[in-house]
């Protein structure tokens, strides 16, 4: 989008709501938006999927009664992780599928990603592997139901990161106006012309494969929309009335800027966080799918879907991953629009 | 306009200079500099182990030479400098992987490329500016809504699935083998062939990978179109051409759509950066001989020279496209380059 549009597009947003506050009144108008209302449950859908991974798909049961003690395994895993409790010596290390005389809960999915079966590669969907296995015979439904942890959360830390820059910049851009504008300009141009696929290949491909890398350099390339917005709405809001009293009253530059103007330039700054959440998940597949960034070992959906590229008989390995990348993405590039229309009085008058 | 046009270039510059500096910055970011990973022969980086003990002494001595012979004993400002001073003559120097001259091997493969993206930005243009149209002059109505949502979706679609599933599908694995699943031209090519021949053989192989380019493309352009559209049609210079009776043709794409199209020219500065890493992807997926797979399989041998240069050439291009499509808009909106003075 052009400079020239967004500033227009930001022109008439986060006029002062006198009943129940700008977010209540978001809400309201928000949910009368079937289809971006659709997409707001697939995102919660997801993020539940994501937060209880480890119970829809897991090697290990969640009851488990076993030579006349009782165990929860799964729960277990976690205090062991966290060190506050330890395996007894007969459950150490052992598949819990073939202890003798167990009787054992298992969740509709018993695998975990990271199960190899060597005996059953590239098998079709059936009822035991839902969405089929890959070369490895690893279950693909179960490295999906994990993998979406991996999108997921580096969608969210990477634009996390890029807010933080993202508003810092555009504050003070904004807010400083003159030369500082002028030169912090210059660093939102030379982003915008670098090529910011090939210089993300680059850095994670120089440097050992990483989650936390990955988010870390998807965040520092993805900032620039964030900061434009910022930049724009602080040069709006920077001239009204409440501010230039503010600042004859003696409030600090720093309270200014974050106390009393960013509560009212974040309307538009929020709708392009949710779409950048769908472009960081995007990103983060297409990196695996190129085999950088992630580490071989994790399956991500992009890595299934690479997979999928160099076997081509293997259909379910492209159709299942792909489509929840896709479903996904389409999700919140849902709510974001939603939210633009919202947020945006000028969109209202078109619709 | 000649100001503006001065303008602009004296903005190009420290612009050139930051993205240059940024990805001569990130090249020294890696563990070892260029010498251990020459030593290396590219591939496998300067890790442990690479090279065994008895051999460490010459090759350590061989290192000392090749810092002294590429100026890497110099401070970075220094070798920044000179690798500036280089690029003025298309200097990029030498491959690791191979020793060829880099600049040979980019130039080699540019037109590849640039047709790919070329032809891709053209079907952008001209499948979304129509829909655009379609969806303004007939607003809220079932086609418009069905225009917006194919669109959105297509929008939303990865292209690493989209490119995945024709590979699967379409391109001769188990089902269809409607497009060839590499390559730009067929095995049996040859320079002998009649002309119609040699179009149908370049039509079947770049038809995927350009619609695949280009798809995700409708949706913004289309959307912008019919917004940009849809505002014109609200002034009242529209209101006064159908007032007089103007037949609502002439309203619609002598008045509406000649003022509507001027923001969509801008467009094109943000479509550039995206084709050049959607090109990344298809290049390599298809095996199509282009910058974008030089790039991914030089990034994969750690291939500095030839990884900076394409970085270079990549922000060039972008920043060429930028420039082109202001330059555009100063033509077609004269109130730009008095405007912009004010901001």
């Amino acid at each position: 989008m052009s400079p020239r549009l967004d500033s227009r597009i930001s022109e008439k947003t986060s006029t002062s709501e006198v009943t129940g506050g700008l977010w209540s009144d978001v809400w309201k108008r928000f949910r009368r938006n079937p289809i971006a209302l659709a997409g707001f449950y697939v995102v919660c859908f997801l993020a539940l999927i994501a937060l209880f991974a480890d119970f829809l798909a897991n090697d290990k049961p969640y009851y488990l009664d076993y030579r006349g003690n009782t165990y929860f395994p799964i729960f277990r895993s976690y205090l062991v992780g966290i060190g506050v409790s330890r395996w007894p010596p007969e459950l150490v290390n052992v598949d819990f599928k073939k202890l003798s005389g167990a009787r054992a809960i298992f969740p509709l999915n018993p695998y975990r990603p990271s199960n190899i079966n060597l005996l059953e590669p590239l098998e079709p969907p059936s009822s035991k592997h839902w969405f089929g296995t890959d070369k490895l015979g690893r279950d693909v439904a179960s490295g999906m139901i994990h993998g979406s942890r991996i999108s997921l959360s580096i969608g969210f830390v990477a634009v996390g990161i890029a807010v933080i820059i993202g508003v810092v910049l555009g504050a003070v851009a904004g807010y400083f106006g003159s030369w500082v504008d002028l030169a912090v300009s210059r660093v939102f141009e030379i982003m915008l012309s670098i090529p910011t696929f090939f210089l993300l290949i680059t850095v994670a491909a120089l440097l050992p494969p990483s989650i936390f890398l990955t988010m870390a350099i998807i965040g520092m390339t993805s900032w620039v929309g964030i900061a434009r917005f910022t930049r724009n709405e602080f040069l709006r809001i920077r001239n009204l009335d409440y501010v230039t009293s503010a600042v004859a009253l003696g409030v600090t530059d720093r309270k200014v800027m974050f106390k009393h103007i960013l509560p009212n330039a974040l309307a538009p700054v929020i709708v392009s966080v949710v779409l950048g959440i769908a472009g960081a998940i995007l990103v983060e597949s297409s990196l695996s799918f190129l085999g950088i960034g992630v580490p071989a070992e994790l399956v991500t959906w992009g890595s299934i879907l690479h997979e999928a590229s160099t076997t081509t008989f293997a259909w379910w390995l492209a159709v299942f991953p792909g489509f929840a990348i896709f479903i996904t993405v389409l999700a919140y590039y849902l709510v974001g629009e939603g939210l633009r229309e919202v947020l945006d009085p000028r969109l209202r008058g078109l619709r | 306009m000649g100001s503006y046009l001065v303008q602009r270039l004296l903005l190009l510059i420290p612009t050139f200079i930051g993205v240059t500096l940024i990805g001569f910055l990130v090249m020294h970011l890696a563990p070892g500099d260029p010498a251990e990973l020459r030593a290396a022969g590219g591939l496998g980086g300067a890790r442990e182990g690479v090279i065994s003990r008895n051999k460490q002494g010459g090759v350590d001595e061989a290192l000392v030479q090749w810092r002294k012979q590429y100026g890497l004993d110099r401070p970075i400002p220094v070798q920044y400098a000179v690798w500036l001073t280089n690029l003025a003559t298309l200097n990029f120097g030498d491959s690791f992987k191979d020793n060829q001259s880099v600049w040979k091997k980019i130039s080699e493969r540019i037109p590849v490329t640039v047709k790919l993206n070329v032809l891709s930005i053209l079907l952008v243009y001209v499948v979304a500016i129509p829909l655009g149209i379609y969806s303004a002059t007939h607003p809220n109505t079932v086609g418009d809504q069905i225009t917006t949502l194919v669109a959105f979706v297509l929008f939303a679609v990865p292209l690493i699935w989209a490119a995945t599933m024709a590979i699967v599908f379409i391109c001769g694995g188990d089902f269809l083998y409607l497009f060839p699943p590499a390559g730009l031209e067929s095995l049996e090519y040859s320079s002998n062939w009649p002309l119609w021949m040699k179009f149908k053989d370049q039509v079947w192989h770049l038809f995927l990978p350009v619609v695949l380019l280009s798809y995700d493309g409708f949706a913004g352009l289309s959307r912008y179109m019919r917004a940009s559209m849809l505002e014109v049609m609200g002034q009242d210079f529209v209101q006064m051409a159908r007032a007089k009776g103007l037949a609502e043709r002439v309203v619609i794409f002598k008045h509406v759509l000649r003022n509507s199209l001027i923001p969509q020219v801008t467009i094109l500065a943000s479509i550039l950066p995206a084709l050049i890493g959607g090109s990344v992807i298809i290049e390599t997926i298809f095996s199509i001989p282009g910058l974008g797979q030089l790039g991914y399989e030089s990034v994969l041998a750690r291939d500095y020279p030839t990884v900076l240069a394409l970085f270079t050439v990549s922000a060039v291009l972008t920043l060429l496209g930028i420039l082109i499509s202001d330059l555009l808009l100063a033509v077609v909106d004269p109130r730009i380059a008095f405007g912009r003075r004010q901001q």
